[in-house]
């Protein structure tokens, strides 16, 4: 998928996988078939190429569902990870959650699994609270066990955390959320990508993910809701496609879910892309995925920790998400020195809040895998990283 | 002057050197300082200039705090050092000359003096912000001092 990229005239090492992620050919050809093959809406045309379209597209929520382990009607299309669960906030939380509600998460959340539940606790008199990290930033069992009580409605936690990459005991920690009858909702963006996803096992109530982060396209992402709570939830929008009758007096009667969340015509070429990505993923085999970036990084910590003027922070997170920083030199500086070597990574304060507090840093450098990264792209960066001194990120520029 | 800051070595040093020992990098609660956040361009850089305008339109003081990258902090200490002292209309010559070397225009490097250092900037065309970002703050005090005459 890489072979022919170059950046600063050096072969592209791409390392920000958290980001986003490269296409696979059959996803790209699936995009561009639909429009140069297969032009035409889904749901309500009388003509074959239409039926034909409306099948690939709802065979694609067959295959989502396969993927995780859910039903096809607990699968909602969505424009990405941030657009399910602002639609879960607004469509859910909103609607049930009062005053006093408590909507427990952590200091490790991403954005988008935050920044909407602070605005339905602004609207709801609900509360947020946190569950307490470990010093090196993980979720623990008796952490969530502590911070759990009955006024706790909603958890809001990521699976696998965007900035350090941590597992969530997400099973368990749904288990004891259901006994105080709270619901949970998963932010699944980093790890139904890179791990295998079982809602049913799981017990999870919603999930969270995106398309592009996947080998999909950008622009679609997934819902997933138990059945039951999908009725219960209110679409974000209302329009064609989304209703089954109305009048001029304003009744609506609404569709079920998934089709009442997809008014409007949705992005077709998207979810077909989608579909592609998702068999790509399962022909290699989401466990052999798993195993590989955890072999991959070890290989890469391993060598990492050799370089005395770097700071690992997450060494022995199982997944493919490296954070560091080079001593006295600023993350945004290093990652300019990287980029300059052809490998691209991401700095940033990915999440302040935990930064600060869990890391003692503002900022970190983010080098993240995918099953097609090679020995070969950690050797290179490994060998740049050696190379970064102040000296050498200033040189950049001369 | 001018052909010692033709030596890439020099130029280098003096971004270091800002960097590590950045001038007027200290905010004050004095009264007559206006004050410009700016963390809202790139991710990671959050920095305050402030400034104190006389009223005859000379710069008395320009100041600057935050936590930035190396071409953030050592651009805008040059940026404090070369504008304290000037008119207005001198500033503003500075900035205009600053922004077209940055965009690859021509421009008057005696104006410059250390800021030539980032001549070289739109090589990484994803740290001009970090560049400008100083610069900008200080181009909108002025804009809105000149608003208030």
């Amino acid at each position: 998928m890489l072979h022919h990229h170059t950046m600063q005239s050096h072969p592209l090492v791409y390392l920000d996988n958290a980001a986003t992620t490269f296409k696979p050919q059959c996803v790209i050809d699936a995009v561009v078939r639909y429009y140069t093959d297969q032009t035409a809406n889904v749901h309500r045309g009388d003509y074959e190429i239409s039926y034909q379209v409306s099948e690939a597209y709802e065979k694609t929520r067959e295959d989502v569902a396969r993927f995780i382990h859910a039903q096809p009607k607990e699968i909602v299309f969505t424009a990405g990870a941030s657009a399910s669960l602002n639609l879960v906030a607004y469509g859910y939380g909103r609607k049930y959650l009062k005053a006093g509600d408590v909507i427990l998460s952590t200091e490790a959340e991403h954005a988008s699994n935050i920044l909407p539940w602070f605005k339905v606790a602004e609207e709801t008199g609900a509360k947020i609270e946190y569950i307490p990290l470990t010093e090196d930033g993980q979720l623990t069992l008796d952490n969530f066990r502590q911070a759990m009580h009955e006024n706790v409605k909603i958890v809001a936690v990521a699976d696998i955390t965007n900035v350090l990459g941590y597992i969530a005991p997400i099973e368990e920690m749904t288990r004891i959320a259901h006994e105080s009858g709270a619901i949970v909702v998963c932010d699944g963006a980093q790890s139904v990508p890179h791990t295998p996803t079982d809602v049913q096992a799981w017990g999870v109530d919603f999930l969270a993910f995106s398309a592009h982060k996947m080998c999909g396209p950008t622009g679609i992402g997934v819902l997933y809701g138990k059945y039951e709570l999908l009725q219960k939830t209110d679409p974000f929008m209302l329009g064609g496609g989304s209703n089954a009758r109305f009048d001029m007096c304003g009744n609506i009667l609404l569709k079920d879910a998934p089709y009442k969340f997809e008014a409007g015509t949705p992005n077709i070429e998207g979810v077909l892309g989608l579909q592609q990505a998702v068999r790509y993923l399962e022909s290699i085999g989401m466990e052999q995925i798993q195993a590989y970036e955890h072999e991959l990084k070890a290989y890469a910590i391993e060598k990492l920790k050799k370089l005395d003027h770097l700071i690992l922070y997450n060494p022995t997170s199982p997944t493919g998400i490296i954070a560091f920083n080079v001593k006295d030199v600023f993350a945004q500086d290093a990652a300019g020195y990287l980029n300059s070597q052809g490998i691209a990574v991401r700095s940033g304060n990915h999440c302040a809040k935990i930064l600060l507090n869990v890391l003692k840093t503002s900022e970190t450098i983010r080098a993240s895998l995918y099953f097609y990264n090679t020995k070969e792209d950690v050797d290179r960066f490994v060998q740049a990283c050696s190379e970064i001194t102040l000296e050498n990120c200033v040189g950049l520029f001369f | 002057m001018s052909s010692m800051l033709d030596d890439p070595m020099i130029l280098r040093q003096i971004i270091m050197d800002h960097y590590q020992y950045p001038h007027n990098h200290q905010l004050t609660e004095e009264a007559g300082y206006h004050q410009v956040h700016m963390a809202s361009e790139s991710c990671i850089d959050d920095i305050t200039v402030q400034s104190k305008i006389n009223p005859n339109g000379s710069i008395e003081d320009v100041r600057f705090d935050g936590v930035a990258c190396t071409i953030s902090t050592s651009s805008t200490s040059i940026m404090t050092e070369l504008l304290k002292g000037k008119s207005i209309a001198e500033a503003k010559a500075i900035i205009a000359d600053y922004f077209a070397m940055i965009e690859e225009q021509n421009y008057d490097p005696e104006l410059l003096q250390e800021a030539i250092a980032f001549k070289n900037v739109s090589k990484q065309a994803n740290r001009i912000k970090c560049a400008t970002i100083g610069w900008k703050a200080m181009q909108e005090m002025i804009e809105e001092w000149e608003k208030n005459q």
